[in-house]
């Protein structure tokens, strides 16, 4: 009986004890992409501050903003990493619960690359390839028909009969959408098959037409062409290892890291690299970003500390730690410097 | 046999039980397939293990040594003291930005010392020690501050592509497109060994150290994660082996049987068959939002296992409660035992052997259970440091060893594949050696009747 008192007087002293104690430690959850960022921040700032290391998750964008979205309070997290934007959706979602002022924080841009093995053919891609090699529907005489396509060779005559294989990101990956918008739907209009669609297209107002359109053009083939990935590029490359004819959808960082097993396909021309992005000649890139809280600034310890340190000079800058592991530098990374400064929330002017 | 050949016995001869018919043949034919089949379902199952083994093993070992540069430092008061009080807080002002060129600078000269040849600019040379370089040697002097002004040997750990290099992982052929490493630095790598500045030696930092980000796979070590799982294995202990006990000991010899307890039994049962992401959920939602736990500390992560270990804690309870001969309680009854007396001074210790089994395969499925853990913030990158009081433990952030090898897994560089093999090297020694001990104690003490 006294084992059993003991052990509940326990957990009761252990609950006592947390809620007395405040958390001394930043929270950050979201974006895979920006996750290995944020670490190397973490850890820097973990090591030559006396603030504790940072806790960062991962488990995607749409993920780490819902829970940052969830309210304030030390049992919430502090920052939310995402690969995008915020939503609008997302902003209301947060006003909702008592989150309004949020800091919005660019750290640099990531360049999407396309890999294949390193021993089989090499590809020089556009984003018209991609459409056809991937689309429900292209368009062949001026029809839409169902994507009769089957090998590289189809696609582009220039290219090997290399069965078609793609390893994408999965819906929930804020890559996904990237791929979708700069790849995807820049190949439909280039192949016209948009003007068509955005003619037969239903809907009360051109905007509604414009969105039928651009849904129908980003729906992509469903008989095991196009592979959604929903973990991370370690699965995608395991895939593309397991069949070497497959095609992935890497992050530039994930790629440089792996060059002993995979060869990196050019876009439009352009082979990415972090120069090309930077300057924006590769158009597969986007923007990456973390979220602050105003709230929690100046409740949990180290918050704005780490927020200013992640876009110091030292580190984001085009010589610092996340541009040799594969950031893009911002180029305007000084107005974001002054932006964490002055804790310029989101809808101020900015 | 005979009794059924009798009555045709006229004409045809007499079966006999030395002398095969076909269909007894036909019976021993199925028998010994039978017998077959089972030795190579045996055998498969072996080689699976074999193989399993085998790949753990060559794969993980590798993360038991590292690669280290050792060198002369001179501890520039110049650089790091300048007031020259040894004052900690100004000390600790000098960040790691402010160590590296002081090591840039002693590994040129060593090189020198060592009379190397070698092309490279020393920012180059600089490239295969390892990004923690800066942060090891700010750790010594924050720790030994009397030293600054003293040239001191230190050791160095290498960049994991050098470290790479030297366990075979990396070819000149497979940098051939690698911007983080080049040939000429692996020549220099070549020279360094034969100079005997540059080694691989046993890493205990691997055993004892904690995480360290995406650069630096060569620093990573599961030490922390280790008394991540250990405190959560000690709230599991504290809460699931006593809970659980009681509500068996209730259950098997005092609860009626009607009903309601038929209701809870088959619960239990069930319940044992929940997946664990559903306790997981559970977790977060009552200890983390209702209760206001802190994230991604091992006591909710305890507690989650904690439901999770339970059924299988009571299930093994009454099986060994049940175990116990009838003739014991009555014996102990019949000389005037209460039924509590009759309960915790006889049958209890009998028990005990089969209770304590159980309970460690249920802490041994509890560490090795990752699921549960990513919904309540303990699979990420959590480099805490190594806690100092047992109120740290439960409560500061931390990870668990399955849930570091997965996050291992999922890294970009291949040196952190490496070390996720490692890890699961280390979780399975804990694995064994709790079932080993479950297997001796059920030996040692069981009595049969």
């Amino acid at each position: 009986m006294s084992v059993k008192l003991s052990a509940s007087a326990l957990a009761i002293a252990a609950v006592a004890a947390t809620s007395a104690a405040a958390r001394d430690q930043v929270q950050v959850a979201g974006s895979s992409t920006v996750l290995p960022y944020a670490s190397i921040v973490a850890e820097a700032f973990g090591e030559n501050f006396d603030f504790p290391t940072p806790v960062v998750e991962s488990g995607g964008s749409s993920a780490g903003l819902k829970r940052f979205c969830e309210g304030v309070g030390e049992n919430t997290i502090d920052v939310a990493n995402a690969s995008r934007k915020i939503k609008d959706k997302e902003i209301k979602a947060c006003a909702e619960a008592g989150v309004t002022d949020i800091i919005e924080v660019r750290i640099g841009y990531d360049g999407i690359v396309f890999a294949s093995d390193i021993n089989g053919n090499g590809f020089e891609y556009t984003p018209s390839d991609w459409f056809l090699a991937l689309s429900n529907e292209i368009l062949v005489d001026g029809q839409m028909v169902a994507n009769p396509n089957k090998t590289w060779a189809d696609v582009n005559a220039n290219f090997p009969a290399q069965a078609l294989q793609a390893f994408i990101p999965g819906t929930k990956h804020g890559t996904r959408e990237v791929f979708e918008d700069k790849v995807i739907l820049a190949g439909c209009e280039a192949t016209g098959a948009f003007d068509v669609l955005l003619a037969s297209a239903e809907g009360d107002t051109d905007k509604a037409k414009h969105k039928a359109a651009e849904k129908a053009c980003i729906s992509l083939r469903t008989d095991g062409v196009s592979v959604d990935i929903d973990g991370d590029y370690t699965e995608t490359l395991a895939r593309i290892e397991s069949n070497k004819d497959g095609i992935g959808v890497f992050g530039l960082a994930f790629y440089e890291n792996n060059t002993d097993k995979l060869q990196v396909a050019t876009m439009s021309g352009i082979v990415p690299s972090t120069e090309s992005i930077a300057t924006g000649e590769y158009p597969v890139s986007r923007p990456l970003y973390f979220y602050v809280k105003k709230a929690h600034i100046g409740v949990i310890p180290g918050l704005k500390e780490y927020a200013e340190f992640f876009v110091a000079d030292e580190i984001a800058g085009p010589d610092g730690p996340l541009a040799e592991y594969g950031l893009v530098a911002d180029p305007e990374l000084a107005d974001t410097q002054n932006a964490v400064a002055d804790e310029a929330v989101l809808g101020s002017n900015m | 046999m005979t009794d059924v050949s009798q009555p045709n016995s006229a004409g045809t001869p007499q079966s006999s039980l030395h002398r095969l018919d076909a269909r007894t043949k036909r019976r021993n034919a199925a028998e010994s397939r039978f017998k077959f089949y089972g030795i190579v379902a045996i055998l498969i199952g072996l080689l699976m293990l074999v193989t399993l083994l085998y790949t753990i093993l060559s794969k993980g070992t590798g993360a038991f040594s590292q690669t280290f540069v050792t060198m002369q430092v001179e501890l520039l008061e110049s650089k790091l003291d300048k007031s020259g009080t040894r004052d900690l807080e100004k000390i600790k002002k000098v960040t790691t930005f402010g160590y590296a060129p002081l090591i840039k600078g002693a590994f040129e000269k060593s090189v020198l010392e060592h009379g190397i040849d070698t092309d490279l600019k020393t920012k180059d040379m600089a490239k295969i020690l390892s990004k923690s370089a800066a942060s090891q040697l700010r750790g010594y002097v924050i720790a030994n501050p009397d030293k600054i002004g003293e040239t001191i040997e230190f050791r160095f750990l290498a960049n994991s592509r050098v470290d790479g290099y030297l366990k075979g992982r990396v070819s000149r052929e497979s940098i051939a497109n690698d911007k983080n490493i080049t040939a000429a630095q692996l020549d220099f790598v070549d020279q360094l060994i034969a100079a005997g500045v540059l080694e691989k030696t046993f890493n205990i930092d691997f055993i004892i150290g904690a995480d360290a980000s995406d650069q630096r796979p060569e620093a990573a070590g599961i030490g922390v994660a280790m008394v991540g799982s250990l405190f959560m294995m000690l709230v599991v202990l504290a809460l699931a082996l006593p809970i659980g006990v009681a509500a068996s000991i209730y259950l098997e010899e005092f609860a009626p049987k009607n009903w309601i307890t038929d209701i809870i039994e088959v619960n239990i049962s069930n319940l044992a068959a929940v997946p664990s992401i559903v306790f997981g959920i559970l977790g977060l939602a009552v200890f983390i939002n209702y209760m206001h736990l802190p994230q991604s500390a091992p006591l909710v992560g305890g507690l989650v296992l904690t439901l999770m270990t339970l059924p299988t804690i009571i299930i093994s309870t009454r099986a060994a409660l049940k175990a116990v001969p009838p003739s014991i309680r009555d014996a102990a009854l019949g000389v005037g035992a209460s039924k509590m007396q009759a309960v915790f001074h006889h049958v209890l210790p009998l028990a005990a052997p089969g209770i304590l089994t159980g309970t460690i395969i249920g802490l041994a499925q509890a560490l090795g259970e990752t699921a549960p853990l990513l919904l309540i913030g303990m699979i990420g990158f959590i480099a805490s440091n190594m806690p100092e009081t047992i109120g740290e433990g439960l409560l500061s952030p931390n990870s668990a060893m399955p849930a570091q090898i997965y996050e291992w897994a999922k890294r970009a560089d291949p040196a952190f594949y490496e070390r996720a093999w490692g890890g699961i090297i280390i979780l399975l020694i804990f694995l064994i050696s709790m079932n080993t001990l479950a297997v001796i104690l059920r030996r040692r003490f069981e009595r049969r009747w």
